[in-house]
């Protein structure tokens, strides 16, 4: 392992961090929230320290990382992040647990919005600023945002590994050639839909400070509110609006490139999105079959049966009612919305359409071979083959995405609440969605929880949200050993 | 600027390597998706995988908007093919092929017009060009040329008994008698900078930079006497060895070439009437007893192996051949230090000459102020000499170099003003219109010349 290289990358996203508090840090001084300030000033003051000291130690170190190293570094980065990220909730005592303040700031970044507050509004201004804002950093990633904007020639083309760690879905590519043009073409497409929906929210009426933390819990697919009743104290316009723009940050980013380059045919003709949209309006339009009756009008039916659709299915998170009472088939159709997920490439979590549609493709393959056992397929995806590597990659993908959602539902089970409450509060959890049913449904949260299982699904979020391999690989012998 | 490499073997890893260090858009495109995963690894580079003669993998690869496409796959056909095509999507875009076939070599002319090519390279002709300016210089293991050729850096090893054994560096002009400057040291194969109180030993080999007037007065001062080279022995029948074959015998050198396959002899004999071919293996040291391996001016291992052309060199040299030439085919890039450290004679790179040639065209096309006119890569890959033209850009014109401070692993090694070239020292001076030659060491690129100052 190159010890020094991963200290000074984990120490500029330190850095990095640090600088992203400041604006919670003005926020608290603006409302005058004194302690807020003191405890963001301190965990800015230790935060640049320790980065700082570990870019001191990474001085001269060879910038050649090999895939495993960026992986490792990737999940490092996340966890320490993480780790100082939470400090101004548990120093300012308005999360006095460290394991549950750390909770919350991971299902922060991780994007998926599981809180463990059961009154949301207790908090202050700032820190409810800073929740929402880790949503957005963490909905792009924190790599991507250095290597897009850190000023530097990079020598070797190392960086790529690390937007692979960082970036959903099964194959990232490069839009245009330079890593740092890629990475800069996605935050500023990330920053411009988010600056509409920021416009928008404000034309419905909402304060600012909300406004802006709702979207940027939309854009990062997260789901923090500022109410806890999450959404549904806003009016239709606003939840339509948040329906509309947790559909769109679910797209995969290269599809706005392609609309940029004029490119309308290879979007049209895009066989994820053409599924994304497919089973978002047919989840919809069986939920709103079975609820009939449930609400007054139709169109209250359509906009609530929108709502959690677009909300889940993009691992956001939010809720404009309670959902959990809703009859067990829209029930249980959301729970398989939680583990399909968005598009790759776009900042939501789960399994992801663009894996799915692999998945079944090769099992038709697979099952069609053992018909006519001589027949050579290749699988397609929009017209072009899917190479072998991409497709046993995916199917381990898959294996491990199981075998680490089955081991998690035992583990949290110990808890001895019941089936439902365990096994939604795993796939939320991993899916990066964040509410689940009965306990950790829409109106509960995850405060009951023990600490065991705290840190379990702490784990779970981070690997949901880096796709596995980079939080499974530091948990791997083989990455410590001195060497290999 | 946005750059398709189509192929991307030896040379178009060696050309994607050092464009995209320079900062270009590259783009790469080869049939075989290992190697891409190799390049998207090791360099900030997309990679297309498909032929790159095909209109659509063209398109994926943004043919359409690109300002060079370089095509160096194995096949010329399908380069030229490659070039074609690009230039009918998009007549604006620059075409580099490499053609190696010989019999498409006297039409070569012709055929950039009528492909529209805007370069061609060739690995084998250049290596036979580049090993026939060694041939004519016996002494130096290396020379390139700079402002025009009438700056030269070239590269000496220091044999036992050589005047400069034990020379303090400031002392060297009383030596030397002449005005040269050494840049660079090669000591048991990592690369010195030396300073005023460097004490050079034998075996050290040295790069120096002077004007190509000095040149022979530096080797009379050294008694480095240069016999003509009269006989030449060529270990391998390539295409490489054809080309040499005959510049050599366009000067009257005689040219004997051992090669092992029958039928490749035959040929050899039929198109090159004058020399003497001889069917053998060349790694077998009694064959190149029998052929008087120490009667020859200078033996040229050019076979497919490079391991083989080093064990060839080494014997030649332990013969005592007076000048060894090897050729190896996969370069230094691995372990330039190590090679270097070898007793191998000079070694000639042919991917590195076609890729030095590509990145010039390339700096020509961007015309940008302050961009390098050359590059040359020394003392196996741990040093660079890049030629500048001072422009208006130039941030310390006028001001005497010992009042400028630059980096401190940059040495200015020449100056041109003129027909005048000169040695820079404290009072030296740039000014509009000098062409500069600076070497850096320790690895780093200087695609500006402001780059320098610190």
């Amino acid at each position: 392992m190159n010890y020094k290289m991963m200290g000074k990358f984990v120490g500029q996203i330190l850095l990095l961090e640090a600088v992203f508090m400041i604006p919670a840090l003005l926020i608290g001084v603006y409302f005058g929230e004194r302690k807020a300030v003191i405890c963001f000033a301190l965990t800015i003051l230790l935060t640049a320290a320790v980065g700082l000291l570990l870019g001191l130690f990474g001085r001269g170190s060879r910038s050649v990382f090999r895939a495993k190293e960026g992986l490792a570094c990737v999940g490092m980065c996340w966890i320490v992040m993480s780790l100082l990220g939470c400090l101004p909730f548990y120093l300012s005592g308005e999360i006095p647990e460290y394991i549950d303040a750390f909770f919350e700031i991971v299902s922060g970044f991780t994007t998926t919005g599981a809180s463990i507050l059961s009154e949301v509004e207790s908090l202050s201004n700032s820190m409810l600023y800073w929740r929402s804002f880790s949503h957005w950093i963490g909905g792009m990633g924190v790599l991507v945002f250095l290597l897009a904007f850190m000023p530097g020639r990079e020598e070797g083309g190392f960086t790529t590994h690390l937007l692979k760690a960082e970036s959903p879905g099964p194959n990232v590519g490069k839009l245009v050639p330079k890593m740092k043009d890629t990475a800069s073409i996605l935050y500023i497409m990330y920053c411009i839909l988010t600056v509409l929906d920021i416009i928008f929210l404000l034309a419905g009426g909402m304060d600012p400070l909300s406004a802006v933390c709702i979207a940027f819990g939309t854009a990062g697919t997260g789901g923090f509110g500022v109410l806890s009743d999450s959404i549904a104290g806003y009016s239709p316009y606003i939840q339509n609006v948040c329906t509309v723009f947790m559909l769109l940050f679910g797209v995969n980013f290269s599809c706005y490139y392609l609309l940029t380059l004029r490119k309308f045919k290879d979007v049209w003709k895009d066989e994820e999105l053409r599924t994304y949209l497919g089973i978002v309006f047919g989840s919809i339009v069986l939920i709103v079959w079975n609820l009939r009756g449930y609400y007054d009008t139709l169109a209250e039916t359509v906009r609530h049966a929108a709502f959690q659709v677009a909300s889940i299915i993009t691992t956001t998170g939010f809720a404009t009612t309670d959902f959990d009472q809703w009859p067990n088939f829209s029930r249980a159709l959301l729970l398989m919305l939680m583990l399909v997920g968005a598009c790759a490439g776009s900042t939501g979590g789960g399994f992801k359409v663009g894996r799915l549609l692999l998945i079944i493709k090769s099992a038709r393959r697979s099952i069609q071979q053992v018909v006519s056992p001589r027949k050579v397929q290749v699988v397609r995806s929009n017209g072009y083959k899917v190479s072998e590597k991409v497709l046993a990659s995916t199917n381990a993908y898959l294996a491990a995405y199981v075998m680490i959602i089955i081991g998690s539902f035992l583990l949290i089970s110990l808890n001895g609440f019941s089936v439902t409450t365990s096994l939604s509060a795993v796939l939320a959890c991993f899916n990066n969605i964040g509410p689940g049913l009965e306990m950790v449904g829409p109106t509960g949260n995850y405060s009951e929880f023990s600490v065991f299982s705290k840190l379990v699904l702490i784990v779970d979020m981070l690997a949901g949200r880096l796709e596995i391999f980079p939080i499974l690989i530091l948990f791997s012998r083989n990455t410590w050993k001195r060497r290999g | 600027m946005k750059i398709i490499v189509a192929g991307d073997g030896k040379l178009g890893s060696s050309v994607t390597r050092q464009l995209s260090l320079e900062g270009n858009d590259l783009t790469v495109i080869d049939l075989k998706e290992s190697v891409l995963e190799s390049s998207e690894g090791r360099y900030d580079v997309m990679s297309i995988q498909g032929n790159c003669a095909a209109m659509d993998v063209l398109n994926q690869a943004g043919a359409k908007t690109a300002d060079l496409l370089i095509a160096v796959t194995n096949s010329d056909e399908v380069n030229l093919l490659s070039c074609l095509t690009a230039f009918g999507m998009n007549p604006h875009i620059h075409t580099i092929a490499r053609i190696r076939n010989p019999e498409y070599q006297e039409q070569i002319y012709r055929m950039r017009d009528i492909f529209a090519l805007s370069m061609t390279v060739d690995p084998d002709r250049q290596t036979a060009v580049e090993m026939e300016r060694l041939l004519k210089y016996p002494g130096f293991l290396q020379r390139e040329p700079f402002a025009h050729g009438r700056v030269e850096l070239v590269e000496l090893k220091i044999e036992k008994g050589s005047r400069l054994c034990d020379v303090v560096m400031k002392d060297l002009h009383r030596t030397v008698n002449c005005n040269v400057l050494i840049c660079t040291v090669v000591r048991n194969g990592s690369a010195l900078s030396p300073d005023g109180n460097f004490v050079l030993k034998e075996g050290d080999r040295v790069f120096i930079t002077a004007a190509i007037n000095e040149l022979s007065t530096l080797l009379k001062n050294l008694n480095i006497i240069t016999h003509k080279v009269r006989a030449v022995l060529i270990c391998g029948g390539s295409r490489f060895a054809v080309y040499l074959t005959k510049l050599l015998q366009r000067s009257g050198i005689e040219v004997k070439i051992i090669e092992k396959d029958h039928d490749r002899c035959e040929y050899l004999a039929e198109i090159l009437p004058k020399a003497e071919i001889i069917c053998g293996d060349a790694s077998k040291d009694f064959l190149l007893e029998g052929e008087d391996i120490s009667r020859y001016d200078a033996v040229i291992s050019a076979t497919g192996l490079d391991e083989l052309n080093m064990i060839i060199s080494m014997y030649a040299l332990h013969c005592g051949v007076p000048q060894v030439l090897t050729k190896l085919g996969r370069g230094m890039e691995v372990n330039g230090s190590i090679i270097s450290s070898m007793n191998l004679g000079s070694t000639i790179v042919p991917k590195d000459l076609c890729c030095n040639s590509i990145v010039q065209y390339v700096r020509a096309m961007k015309n940008q102020t302050g961009a390098a006119l050359a590059v040359y890569s020394i003392a196996g890959g741990q040093a660079e000499a890049v030629e500048f033209r001072i422009d208006d850009t130039c941030l310390h014109c006028g001001e005497p170099l010992k009042k400028i401070k630059t980096r401190k692993n940059v040495l200015v090694a020449c100056l041109s003003r003129g027909s005048y070239t000169e040695i820079p020292n404290g009072d030296t001076y740039f000014q509009v219109g000098d062409t500069v030659v600076i070497v850096v060491s320790g690895g780093g690129v200087i695609s500006n010349f402001n780059e320098i100052f610190v």
